[in-house]
């Protein structure tokens, strides 16, 4: 396995396990609704990576070629993955379009990204391929384009010709950022192997787990904890699609049952899905406690969703140990820190009016008026360095509030292609922009940059929300405000949009507010939870005539708790 | 229980855990999922719901975006197990 002590043995990701020992134990085992699992072997699985790297060779992909896979979620795209690491080339996960999107937005974006990017080719699915070919400047295939039936391929020989080196890029991790602009984030090969020989060492992983994801392939947490690793490692892998888990939460809990898995890593609101909407008789009879641990990650840790979950699946024998937490980010290529496995992550009981007041994180008891709890993401893994910054840059002392800094052996190497973009400072620092505090040497985070809303694990910003909004018929552009609220059934912050509009006939109206969920829905891929039609003249401008969020979330929260809205 | 009742106890359920507006004036044959107005995390809830309010257990292959688009798909998807 990669641990720190064998982390000189590994070159590049080609020295995965799973690649350097094809044998008959299973890599991926693939589940579906209402379908037989699907387990892949390492021999398989082997064969499939060297006949997509042939087939991509075929169509003249080569090393250092940029190759966008926005494909659904299945074993092809992971074929096409690692068939492109395979050939040198550098692979990006990306999101698929769905029923749901909307087809000119989405294209129109991937035109822009291959543009930018100066991307080799996309692989995409049959259906999608043709009209996706006609909006961007590189050749973009499906999988009848590229990938030929096992039978009709002649030469698979002739591989291997180059094997990349450690420095160069091995593959994109796009991050979400303002207006459409997706980020490259750029990961060597050998900050992926300093980052996952770190993190074992963190996890305690060893041959005996198996990992059980239901998360997306093009988000840092499913496609490095739930997908690169358990490759790498040579440790089965329990994979199920997004979409299908979102629907149909208890397909992960029977998977954790079958097949005994040890480490599920969960957005915060995922532990409220399932607390909230599995079944009791899709739960009952289902053993969890073969999981080592369960880690919270991606968006802010809260107590309650943890002890939600407890409760619910006491019956099923999860406990407190359980439950670890961890920080993680694209461009540190995952975790930063990780609390200890086998441990409650530890909690802190801080008074929430001196963090407002003073930004400091003073400690007090739990019964202590304005005390509020705040999980632990445990410390630093090996080779990563952690900081708190004041406004001034100043480093600060343990307890006080201020920007997290991070400085490590595994980040990335630059965003894709931009140039413009300078992640560190002077000094190696990766700025995060999010807010927290140091105590007994463990990292809590407090906040995230300003207006960030994170739902259900995905990152939102408002001004991108309330652009579509502008859009719509009936809105004028400047007079409506999008904000997250946070909602402690769902585990997660909620999108709120208010809206002034002039027309008072209530099918007209109704048409507004359809159009507001549903244009949303479609250019951003994330659901509104609240909609407010009001009046002229209701929101709360700033001096400069700019919509400030945060008042107006205030009087929202007032009016609505008042039923006035 | 009778069709509109259930039917009754489904729009109220929508309305104030789904879409969270009681005001909004819901059709019995309006698309909710494709139109945007809850999404795939709400299926799991009208599953949940089902169960504990009508003793109906609708099993996860039935629990789709196309099976239960409409208030009117769902009532039937309900009376059909109702005992």
């Amino acid at each position: 396995m990669l641990t720190l002590e064998t982390r000189p043995q590994w070159r590049t990701l080609l020295d995965s396990a799973t690649l350097l020992v094809p044998d008959e134990r299973p890599a991926i085992i693939y589940l579906e609704t209402d379908k037989a699992p699907v387990t892949v072997t390492r021999s398989q699985f082997m064969g499939e990576v060297i006949r997509c790297a042939a087939a991509l060779q075929t169509v003249g992909i080569g090393a250092r070629d940029l190759v966008i896979i926005a494909h659904i979620q299945n074993l092809e795209s992971i074929y096409g993955f690692w068939g492109a690491l395979w050939l040198g080339a550098v692979p990006s996960m990306f999101p698929t379009l769905t029923e749901k999107l909307d087809p000119d937005h989405y294209m129109q974006s991937m035109a822009e990204l291959t543009r930018r990017s100066e991307a080799k080719a996309v692989l995409t699915t049959d259906t999608f391929a043709p009209e996706l070919a006609k909006r961007c400047a590189c050749p973009v295939y499906g999988t009848s384009d590229w990938l030929p039936d096992r039978d009709e391929q002649s030469e698979t020989t002739n591989m291997m010709l180059r094997r990349p080196k450690p420095g160069e890029i091995a593959f994109l991790q796009h991050s979400s950022g303002t207006t459409g602009l997706q980020k490259g984030v750029a990961l060597s090969h050998q900050a992926v192997l300093n980052q996952l020989a770190s993190y074992a060492g963190a996890l305690e992983l060893s041959e005996k787990d198996v990992i059980v994801s239901w998360l997306p392939l093009y988000h840092d947490m499913g496609l490095i904890a739930g997908f690169i690793q358990p490759i790498l490692q040579g440790i089965p892998l329990v994979l199920m699609s997004p979409f299908d888990w979102v629907q149909h939460p208890a397909l992960l809990l029977r998977a954790i049952h079958e097949y005994r898995a040890t480490l599920c890593w969960l957005p915060n609101f995922a532990y409220n899905h399932l607390a909230r909407r599995v079944r009791v008789r899709d739960s009952e009879g289902l053993d969890l406690s073969s999981v080592r641990a369960f880690i919270n990650c991606s968006e802010p840790v809260r107590q309650g969703s943890h002890q939600l979950f407890l409760e619910r699946f006491a019956a099923n024998s999860v406990t407190a140990n359980q439950l670890a937490v961890s920080y993680a980010m694209a461009e540190n290529t995952f975790a930063v820190t990780q609390s200890l496995v086998g441990e409650i992550a530890n909690t802190d009981m801080i008074d929430l009016e001196a963090l407002q007041r003073d930004l400091r994180a003073a400690s007090v008891a739990a019964d202590a008026p304005h005390a509020a709890p705040q999980v632990s993401c445990g410390k630093p893994i090996a080779n990563t360095m952690v900081k708190i910054i004041g406004d001034q840059g100043e480093v600060l002392p343990e307890r006080s509030v201020g920007e997290v800094l991070v400085k490590s052996d595994c980040m990335l190497t630059g965003y894709y292609h931009r140039p413009d973009l300078q992640p560190f400072d002077a000094e190696g620092w990766y700025k995060t922009g999010d807010r927290g505090y140091i105590a007994d040497g463990e990292i809590y985070i407090v906040g995230r940059s300003k207006d960030l809303i994170i739902t259900a694990g995905k990152n939102v910003y408002p001004q991108d929300i309330e652009a579509i909004v502008y859009e719509v018929e009936g809105i004028h552009p400047g007079r409506a405000v999008v904000f997250g609220v946070p909602d402690e059934r769902e585990g997660t912050e909620l999108i709120a949009i208010v809206a002034e509009v002039d027309v008072t006939d209530e099918a007209d109206r109704k048409v507004i507010y359809q159009a507001l969920r549903q244009q949303v829905v479609r250019a951003a891929e994330v659901s509104v939870s609240f909609v407010s039609l009001v009046e002229r003249g209701w929101l709360i401008k700033t001096s400069s005539g700019k919509t400030a969020r945060t008042t107006n979330r205030e009087k929202w929260l007032v009016e609505r708790a008042e039923g006035r809205l | 229980m009778t069709e509109t009742e259930v039917r009754e106890k489904l729009r109220q359920f929508i309305l104030t855990d789904l879409i969270k507006d009681l005001k909004y004036a819901l059709t019995d044959d309006e698309g909710i999922v494709s139109g945007g107005l809850i999404d795939s995390f709400s299926l799991a809830e009208i599953g949940v719901f089902a169960e504990q309010e009508f003793n109906v257990y609708i099993p996860d292959p039935d629990l789709t975006k196309a099976k239960m688009n409409t208030l009117n798909l769902m009532v039937a998807r309900v009376m059909r197990d109702l005992k």
